[in-house]
């Protein structure tokens, strides 16, 4: 069925009996050509690619949960591709350029507000590094722009300039495609287009175990519903990476963290850009229901608990009301955490494992929602060819061996 | 928020605390390959479940310990000094 302007108008006039599911929910088959483990953006992306872009449709998407119930579905949807190195921007604005089609693409809204993203300088020193990140970004062809501390002022009229803020702000930059997209729809919308080129979707389907060949390959995975096997795999897991690595036999250079975020009660439209603040670990944007969404830091150490300490809460509420200090009457309605997979680098894993016909798409850490199509493109890439697609190639697993690493720690900080 | 057993000061928050990472990587020889030297540096086992790590007691009195802590329930298992081989059991 078809979203359209048309379609809306038959729903409500039916009285809503006009929908159906937006995707099947099939019992899982014995076989397939491919399988992805992970129904978060990156599982489902690469699923519809793999069917799109290759003809390869004999593919499930197996998800423990529900889909997008990851970090897909708990991030503070921002995308941007302000990145430092060649490797990362080329990736990461491929992934932005994919956005802004993919509604029309998708038949989906995604909702898709390229508002602008700000990130503000507080010292010197901020500033003379957002003036090279600046060149940098130009020299990768990408959109942006240096800021003055008035032209902050005209944009973000509730944040807090004046010279005896807690937090001077001296500057900054913007990168004016950055904005946001709603997160479950991403998720939504190419399980929707997925299901609809014959990919199965199969939900409550936990992977306990991986079946191997006489040459230590993967046959395919033991689950909660039965074995299924398959020709080749394809690993989407993020925060639970290392534990699907550690099931078939070998490690990852990956942590698992907590990272947290939260919403205020909808307020009238009073926050017209996406601002961040690497320098006192604050981020945030209003979302189109009119919450203002609020991200934090990581929780320093490891942890497979979705829920974030109390003490990085404070942190991250603490600088969010120096920089605008009338939003201290807003309550707090949510707060939660995801599962997220940080690497060294921080610069993502895509590309063939240690383990024959098993490949890995993971290390998207705090940064990962905006680089959904990408990530869905080149695993489904890899996996459908058996080669590297040409963007994803620097971004191996064979790096941290060879010691080429792309260390975007600077570039992606705390702004994910 | 997570409380924490200091071996010197007994329990405190969380927020006194810096968390150094998994205890007991051994350093391989200068002879090292390339793929042992960068299993050392960046591989980590990263369970859910039983995890032993360095913790500091940063603003308390400074001192490095190790802690057994179960990575998904944040659950304390048990605290030995830095010096002291793993207990068995995770
Ligand atoms: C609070 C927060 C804020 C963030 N903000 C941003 C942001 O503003 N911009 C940005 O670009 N990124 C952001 N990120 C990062 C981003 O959310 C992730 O990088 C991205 O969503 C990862 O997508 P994924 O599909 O790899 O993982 P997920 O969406 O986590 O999907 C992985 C799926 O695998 C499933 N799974 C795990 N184990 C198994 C198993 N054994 N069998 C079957 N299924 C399994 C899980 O249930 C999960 O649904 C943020 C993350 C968090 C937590
Ligand atoms: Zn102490």
């Amino acid at each position: 069925m078809r979203y359209s302007a048309l379609a809306l108008l038959r729903g409500a006039l039916s009285g809503g009996r006009s929908w159906q599911p937006a995707w099947r929910s099939p019992e899982p088959k014995a076989a397939y050509d491919v399988l992805i483990v992970g129904g978060g953006g990156h599982g489902l992306a690469s699923a519809y690619y793999l069917a799109r872009n290759h003809g390869v449709r004999n593919v499930a998407v197996l998800e423990r949960g529900w889909l997008g119930g990851g970090n897909t579905g708990r991030n503070t949807t921002i995308v941007r591709s302000n990145y430092l190195y060649p490797e990362s921007a080329r990736l990461y604005d491929f992934s932005l350029r994919l956005y802004e089609g993919l509604s029309r693409e998708l038949n989906f809204n995604l909702m898709l507000s390229q508002r602008g993203l700000i990130d503000l300088a507080h010292s010197r020193h901020d500033l003379d590094s957002m003036a090279r990140w600046v060149n940098s970004m130009h020299m990768n062809g990408i959109d942006a722009r240096l800021l003055s501390r008035e032209e902050i002022a005209a944009r973000l009229p509730l944040l807090d300039v004046s010279p005896e803020a807690r937090y001077p702000v001296l500057g900054g930059f913007e990168q004016p495609r950055g904005g946001t997209a709603r997160h479950d729809a991403v998720a939504w919308g190419y399980a929707r287009a997925a299901d609809a080129l014959g990919v199965d979707i199969v939900q409550n389907c936990e992977v306990t175990g991986f079946l191997r060949g006489g040459h230590g390959e993967v046959t395919g995975v033991t689950t909660s519903r039965g074995t299924i096997r398959a020709q080749r795999i394809g690993l989407a897991a993020a925060g639970h990476s290392s534990v699907l690595a550690a099931l078939a036999g070998f490690r990852l250079p990956v942590t698992s963290y907590a990272l947290q975020a939260m919403v205020s009660e909808p307020v009238k439209p009073a926050l017209d850009a996406v601002v961040l603040s690497p320098g006192t670990g604050a981020y945030l944007s209003q979302s189109d229901k009119g919450e203002m969404v609020i991200g934090a830091g990581l929780d320093l150490f490891a942890s497979y608990a979705q829920r974030g300490s109390f003490a990085v809460l404070q942190g991250v509420v603490a600088a969010t009301l120096a920089l605008f200090p009338s939003f201290s009457r807003l309550k707090l309605l949510r707060q939660w955490a995801g599962n997220v997979d940080v690497v060294h680098d921080s610069s993502p894993i895509i590309g063939p494992t240690p383990v024959p016909e098993l490949f890995i798409n993971c290390g998207w850490g705090t940064g990962g929602f905006k680089a959904i199509p990408a990530g869905g493109w080149t695993l489904a890439h890899v996996l459908a060819t058996g080669r590297s697609h040409p963007l994803a190639e620097p971004f191996q697993l064979e790096r941290f061996h060879s010691g080429r690493l792309i260390d975007e720690a600077a570039a992606a900080g705390i702004a994910h | 928020m997570m409380q924490l057993p200091c071996p010197w000061c007994g329990v405190r928050d969380e927020s006194e605390f810096v968390c150094g990472g998994a205890s007991h990587i051994v350093r391989p020889g200068l002879s090292a390959s390339d793929a042992e030297w960068g299993s050392y540096l960046f591989f980590r086992d990263n369970p859910k479940g039983p995890l032993r790590e360095r913790w500091r007691h940063a603003y308390g009195c400074g001192q490095w310990f190790n802690l057994m802590r179960d990575t998904l329930t944040h659950q304390v298992l048990s605290v030995y000094p830095m010096a002291e081989p793993p207990p068995a059991g995770g």
